[in-house]
């Protein structure tokens, strides 16, 4: 066994616990989870059944952990989990899976297949079995702090260019500010308009915010890959800079992975509970809604959708809260077919996006969005994710379709009630 | 070894070989399980949640919307078969005494003749599932050597249940005889093969709805 294959079946064996342990007891091999996952229900291959991409990691489970399992490779009947073999799971682990969890909504048995594969990631890249593209970008998140190489003269541009836009200033560093603000990369790249919003927005709530020079970027390849040492770093430094600028809340962007990774993964991360919460940025819009600190006009008359975004809805808990604002600003607000924590995957969450080999996977896989667009028949779509937003961006110019996306924080802010700004 | 001899045999030292096996294998199995443990989760979980883990127990019974179409005879097999099988299990008055004289405890029954209707409609699900499991290319991409085998193992006692009560192919006596031992052997394996699902189900489903649970997120 080579060292690596080594240190992969050890770092399986690290994270099997008795959830897993139940999930595998109890599948009956139905391939239910295959009608609920994009990636077989688009192509018709079999090869793509979720419950099938974890099939390198049973054989460990049952080998190492039932009776009968060692049993089996105490007199040689056991196969035993190879090299080859994981080389030929990579693309089932990582190209074909955006771990959005739509499988664990149909499983009858009641398996989370995503919390399987994202365990599984653990023992694939410390065996070298993790694409190219995933690996680069986390080793750009450690070494530059951004997995897309965003350095924090890039944000400043970005700073001074909202802040001429929109007349008000980006607070930078500032301790004790209410509010520690982070982005996604695509959203300092493509879509820096988010920072002007988050600007207007808490001007007009009366609510202090402030950015941190060293930790901007609130995306964790870590995760994405599966080596939680690397993904500690990273939500480390998120963690240092809420706690040196003594904030009470830090805010996760419009990016799925983004909030499952400090909201809900951060914490066991690091092994302690925060001194401070962690919400998306939806959730705040909604706080202060409630609060009455924010007062929206107008209305966008134009028939548009709602993409729930995987991490934030079905794997994230944030359903209702998009919905309630879309209801106040968009009187032709359409639900699509399957939504709220049913709705389809865009197809480039889970690091699928930033591995160039699944790309022309993933554009077919997003056929499935595209009927559910069309169904609607609208020619608008809000979402609340930017790697969301790219993906499909990217994938309706490859289909021709005259859609037009919207950030919801940017469509909140430009229905602020400005003149009652504080 | 006549077929009276079989038959004192398997309601004897067959029986209770079967239910020792049983309850010997399920703790085994319940115990390389939970023996893994889990880390405790540190993020907050919501104040309020529509799910938890017991409400997945339950709800998972019941198809998520839109599945059926996608996979009719998954669900449709599915449910005629596991009911079925319920129904000629728990209902039929020959078990119900058997689980008296084992247990103590007795529930009303069905006449025999809707009992043997169920026990005819379950083979006729078992034959339909298993059509479905050779020609779905997913379900055969799945299935192993076991997935047969369960099969089998599930349609004996079915099948000899049937033939012993209509007295067919075999002598009566012989027939409940290999009845009983069918039986028997399903019980036994149930704990060390797919069969354990009967059990683990429950665990798996409150695991999956109560980790969701504390994110607010009903599954």
């Amino acid at each position: 066994m080579s060292a690596t294959l080594e240190r992969g079946i050890h770092a399986f064996k690290e994270v099997l616990d008795a959830p897993i342990a139940s999930f595998f007891s109890s599948c009956v091999h139905c391939g239910l989870c295959a009608e609920a996952c994009l990636f077989y229900t688009e192509t018709g291959d079999p090869q793509y059944t979720p419950i099938y991409k974890l099939e390198p990691l049973r054989r460990v489970w049952q080998q190492e952990y039932t009776a009968l399992g060692r049993l089996k490779k105490l007199i040689g009947l056991a196969k035993a989990v190879t090299d080859e073999e994981l080389a030929a799971w990579e693309p089932l682990v990582y190209d074909s899976c955006t771990m959005c969890g739509r499988c664990t909504m149909v499983c009858p048995v009641g398996n989370d297949i995503t919390y399987m594969i994202r365990k599984m990631r653990e023992g694939m890249a410390v065996s070298g079995h993790a694409p190219e593209g995933l690996v680069t970008a986390t080793t750009r998140a450690i070494t530059s702090g951004s997995p897309a190489g965003v350095k924090w003269v890039t944000v400043q541009a970005q700073i001074k260019r909202m802040e001429k836009q929109f007349g008000l200033p980006i607070p930078v560093d500032v301790e004790g500010a209410h509010y520690l603000v982070l982005m996604s990369s695509w959203e300092i790249l493509n879509y820096p308009e988010y920072l002007g919003a988050v600007g207007r927005i808490f001007k007009q709530a009366g609510r202090s915010w402030t950015l941190a020079s060293d930790a901007y970027e609130a995306t964790n390849s870590g995760i994405q890959i599966g080596v939680a040492d690397l993904a500690k770093v990273l939500v480390g430094r998120i963690v240092t800079a809420a706690e040196r600028l003594k904030v009470k809340c830090v805010i996760s962007p419009e990016c799925g992975h983004a909030y499952m990774a400090i909201r809900w993964d951060g914490a066991n991360l690091m092994g302690r509970a925060f001194t401070f919460e962690v919400k998306h940025i939806l959730e705040v819009l909604d706080d202060l809604r409630r609060e009455g600190k924010l007062k929206l006009k107008g209305s966008i008359d134009v028939p548009l959708t709602y993409h729930d975004p995987c991490q934030i809805s079905r794997r994230g808990g944030v359903y209702e809260q998009p919905r309630t604002l879309l209801r106040e600003l968009a009187p032709n607000f359409r639900e699509m077919k399957d939504t709220g924590v049913m709705n389809w995957c865009c197809g480039g969450g889970g690091g699928v996006g930033a591995n160039e080999r699944a790309e022309g996977l993933k554009i077919t896989v997003f056929k499935r969005k595209k009927a559910q667009i069309e169904e609607t028949g609208v020619k608008t779509m809000v979402t609340a994710c930017a790697n969301c937003r790219v993906t499909m961006e990217e994938a309706m110019e490859h289909y021709h379709m005259d859609v037009e996306m919207l950030g919801i924080t940017e469509l909140v802010a430009d229905h602020l009630v400005e003149d009652e700004a504080s | 070894m006549t077929a009276g001899d079989l038959l004192i045999w398997t309601r004897g030292p067959g029986l209770a070989l079967a239910l020792g096996i049983l309850i010997f294998g399920v703790l085994l199995r319940l115990f390389e399980i939970y023996s893994l443990g889990r880390k405790s989760d540190l993020a907050p979980a919501r104040e309020t949640s529509p799910g938890s883990g017991w409400r997945t127990v339950f709800t998972r019974s019941l198809p998520p919307p839109g599945m059926t179409r996608r996979a009719p005879m998954t669900y449709f097999g599915g449910y005629v078969f596991h009911i079925g099988l319920a129904v000629t299990v728990f209902l039929s008055i020959p078990h119900i005494e058997l689980l008296r004289g084992l247990l103590g405890i007795s529930w009303p029954g069905l006449p025999t003749p809707a009992v043997d209707a169920a026990a005819m409609v379950t083979m006729i699900a078992l034959l339909a599932v298993l059509a479905s499991r050779l020609s779905n290319p997913v379900k055969r991409l799945l299935s192993t050597f076991q997935d047969y085998f369960v099969w089998l193992l599930t349609l004996l006692p079915l099948l000899s249940g049937y033939l012993a009560y209509h007295h067919m192919l075999l002598e009566y006596t012989l027939m409940l005889s290999l009845h009983i031992l069918s039986a028997e052997l399903l019980i036994a394996l149930l704990p060390f093969t797919k069969l354990f699902h009967a059990i683990s189900a429950f665990v798996s489903r409150w695991y999956t709805g109560q980790m969701s649970a504390r994110k607010g997120v009903a599954v």
